[in-house]
C-alpha cells in the first residue's frame, strides 16, 4: 500500500506529473504554483521523468509550446495560476478546440486589480467557459488523486481534451497536510502510457493540418461536435474514479455528497472551504438539523442533471461562491446550480454567498451563519438577500 | 460539394486530406479583378514571380491566363507589371463591371 506523508498541494501535483512523465512541460513560474514547476524541474534534473522542459518567457509561449508538444502527440502537463492563467487566455481555447489532452494544475488565486496572490476561484471561473474539463481539489490529497486521474480523463480515447486540476491557492498549495501516495509502480500502471487516438501532426503516413481557418459554413457544426464530445465527459469521470477507487481506497465521482440524503438544507461549496463546511454539518447535525454537503468536484462541464437529482428534495440551499461575475446578478457556481434546478418542479430555496476572495479565512463562523440562515429558510423564513458577500466589514 | 453534418468532422478541426485547400474557391473575396492584355505581354512572367498566390497561369515559360478561382485581386501583378511600349499587360477592373 502507499505511503502517508507531509506534503503541499504542490508537492502532490510534482509528484503526480513525475509519474506520468510527460514528454513535454512548457511552463513559467507563477505564484502560488511556482513550487509545482520547482519541484517538477527538480525531478527533470534528477533524471526521475524524460521531460523536455521549456522554459518560456511568459505564460502564453508556455501554453503555445504546450499545443505545440500535444499536437505532436506527445503527453504534456503544466501549471499555472492567476495572472499566468489570464495570459493563457486566447490558448487554451485553441487547445481544447484541437482537442488537445494537456493536463494542467491551477493553484486558484485572485486576479489583479487590485493585485493580490492569495486563493480564490476568479482565475478558473473567468476560463470556465474555454472548453477545458475543470477538476477541483479540497486539500493536498485530493489534488494528487485528480492530477493522476486527469491525464487518464483527458487521454480518454473517446475524449482528448484538456484538463485544470484547481487547488485552492496557499491555502492548499502551500498548506503541509497529511497525504497518502500510492506505491510509485501502481500510480504508474494506473497512469500508463499516452497513446494517440486521433490525427496528430508528427504521422508521417496520415499527414494533418491543424488550425486552419474554418468559417461560417463549418464554424458551427465544429462547436456541436465539440459539446457533444464534452457531454460525454461526466460518465469517464466516474468510469476513471471507480477504476482509482480500486487502487486508492478514496472514491470519486462528479461531486461528493457530505450527509446529503436524509438532508433537509445544504451548503454547496467547491475546494478547501468544503472542509470546514463539513466540521459544522457536523456540529449542526450533532445539535439535531439535518444539514448536509455537496461539493463539487467536475465544475466543466458541469454535471447539471446530478446535482439536480442530488439538491432536488432539499428545502433550502446556500450556495458558496469564491469568486464573483460582477454586475451579472450572482456568483458562477450559483449560476450553474440554479440553472440545474431549474427543470425542478419541487427544489429547494436558493441563496449565495460570496465568501473568501483575495484569500480571506472561510471561518466556522461563516459557515454557521449560512446554516442558521438556512434553518430559517426551510421553516418558511423569507430570502433577505439572494446573494449576500460573507465575512465583509460592512 | 455536399455538406458534412457535425457527426461527421475529424476532431479538432484537422484536414486530413492533403491539398484540400483546392477545394476552398477564395476569389470570391476579390473586389478588383486583373485582365490580362495578351497583345501587350511580353511573357517576362514578373507577374508569376510575384503573385502572392499561385494565380497566374504559365506553361512552357509563357503567360497563359489568370486562375480567377484564387485571385484575391490584390493588384501586385498589375503593379510590376513592364508591359510593352508602355502598354501594361495586366489592369485592374472593378468586379461586376
Amino acid at each position: 500500500m502507499g505511503k502517508k506523508i507531509g506534503i503541499t498541494g504542490n508537492e502532490a501535483i510534482a509528484n503526480a506529473m513525475r509519474l506520468a512523465n510527460p514528454d513535454v512541460c512548457g511552463a513559467f513560474p507563477i505564484t502560488p504554483a511556482t513550487e509545482i514547476m520547482q519541484r517538477f524541474t527538480t525531478f527533470v534534473s534528477n533524471g526521475q521523468v524524460k521531460t523536455e522542459m521549456v522554459l518560456a518567457e511568459s505564460e502564453h509561449s508556455a501554453m503555445s509550446a504546450c499545443i505545440g508538444a500535444s499536437a505532436a502527440g506527445g503527453r504534456v502537463a503544466t501549471a499555472t495560476a492567476a495572472q499566468g492563467l489570464a495570459l493563457m487566455f486566447e490558448m487554451l481555447f485553441i487547445a481544447s478546440g484541437l482537442r488537445l489532452p494537456i493536463i494542467m494544475g491551477v493553484a486558484n488565486r485572485a486576479l489583479s486589480a487590485p493585485l493580490n496572490i492569495h486563493g480564490d476561484h476568479s482565475d478558473g471561473m473567468a476560463v470556465r467557459d474555454c472548453g477545458w474539463i475543470h477538476l477541483y481539489s479540497e486539500n493536498a490529497q485530493e489534488a494528487y488523486d485528480n492530477m493522476l486521474q486527469a491525464f487518464r480523463i483527458g487521454e480518454h480515447k473517446d475524449l482528448r481534451l484538456p484538463v485544470m486540476v484547481g487547488l485552492d491557492g496557499f491555502i492548499t498549495s502551500h498548506s503541509i497536510q497529511t497525504a497518502e501516495y500510492l506505491d510509485d509502480d501502481v500510480a504508474r500502471e494506473f497512469v500508463g502510457e499516452y497513446r494517440q487516438t486521433l490525427p496528430a501532426l508528427l504521422d508521417i503516413k496520415h499527414p494533418v493540418s491543424m488550425g486552419s481557418l474554418i468559417l461560417t459554413d463549418y464554424y458551427h457544426e465544429y462547436r456541436k461536435a465539440f459539446e457533444n464530445v464534452m457531454s460525454m465527459v461526466p460518465a469517464i469521470v466516474e468510469e476513471i474514479g471507480r477504476e482509482y477507487e480500486k487502487i486508492s481506497g478514496r472514491p470519486y465521482g462528479l461531486y461528493e455528497s457530505y450527509r446529503l440524503e436524509d438532508a433537509e438544507i445544504a451548503i454547496v461549496v467547491m475546494s478547501s472551504a468544503a472542509g470546514t463546511s463539513k466540521e459544522v454539518v457536523d456540529e449542526f447535525r450533532d445539535k439535531g438539523v439535518k444539514a448536509g454537503l455537496l461539493k463539487p468536484r467536475l465544475f466543466r462541464p458541469f454535471p447539471y442533471t446530478q446535482i439536480a437529482a442530488a439538491l432536488k428534495h432539499l428545502k433550502a440551499v446556500a450556495v458558496l461562491d469564491r469568486a464573483d461575475c460582477w454586475g451579472a446578478s450572482y456568483g458562477p457556481l450559483f449560476t450553474d446550480v440554479s440553472a440545474a434546478l431549474y427543470g425542478e418542479t419541487n427544489r429547494p430555496v436558493l441563496v449565495n454567498k460570496i465568501y473568501g476572495l483575495g484569500g480571506r479565512d472561510y471561518m466556522p463562523d461563516q459557515a454557521e451563519y449560512t446554516l442558521n440562515e438556512l434553518v430559517d429558510l426551510a421553516k418558511g423564513g423569507k430570502v433577505k438577500a439572494l446573494k449576500e458577500y460573507i465575512g465583509v466589514r460592512e | 460539394m455536399k455538406l458534412k453534418t457535425w457527426k461527421e468532422l475529424p476532431a479538432g478541426a484537422a484536414i486530413t486530406e492533403p491539398g484540400s485547400a483546392r477545394h476552398f474557391k477564395t476569389g470570391s473575396w476579390r473586389s478588383y479583378r486583373p485582365k490580362w492584355i495578351e497583345e501587350n505581354c511580353i511573357h517576362c512572367l514578373f507577374c508569376w514571380v510575384y503573385c502572392p498566390d499561385m494565380s497566374i497561369k504559365a506553361k512552357d515559360g509563357k503567360m497563359t491566363g489568370i486562375d480567377y478561382d484564387f485571385c484575391k485581386g490584390c493588384g501586385i501583378c498589375a503593379l510590376e507589371c513592364p508591359g510593352k511600349q508602355g502598354k501594361k499587360a495586366l489592369v485592374m477592373e472593378e468586379e461586376g463591371k
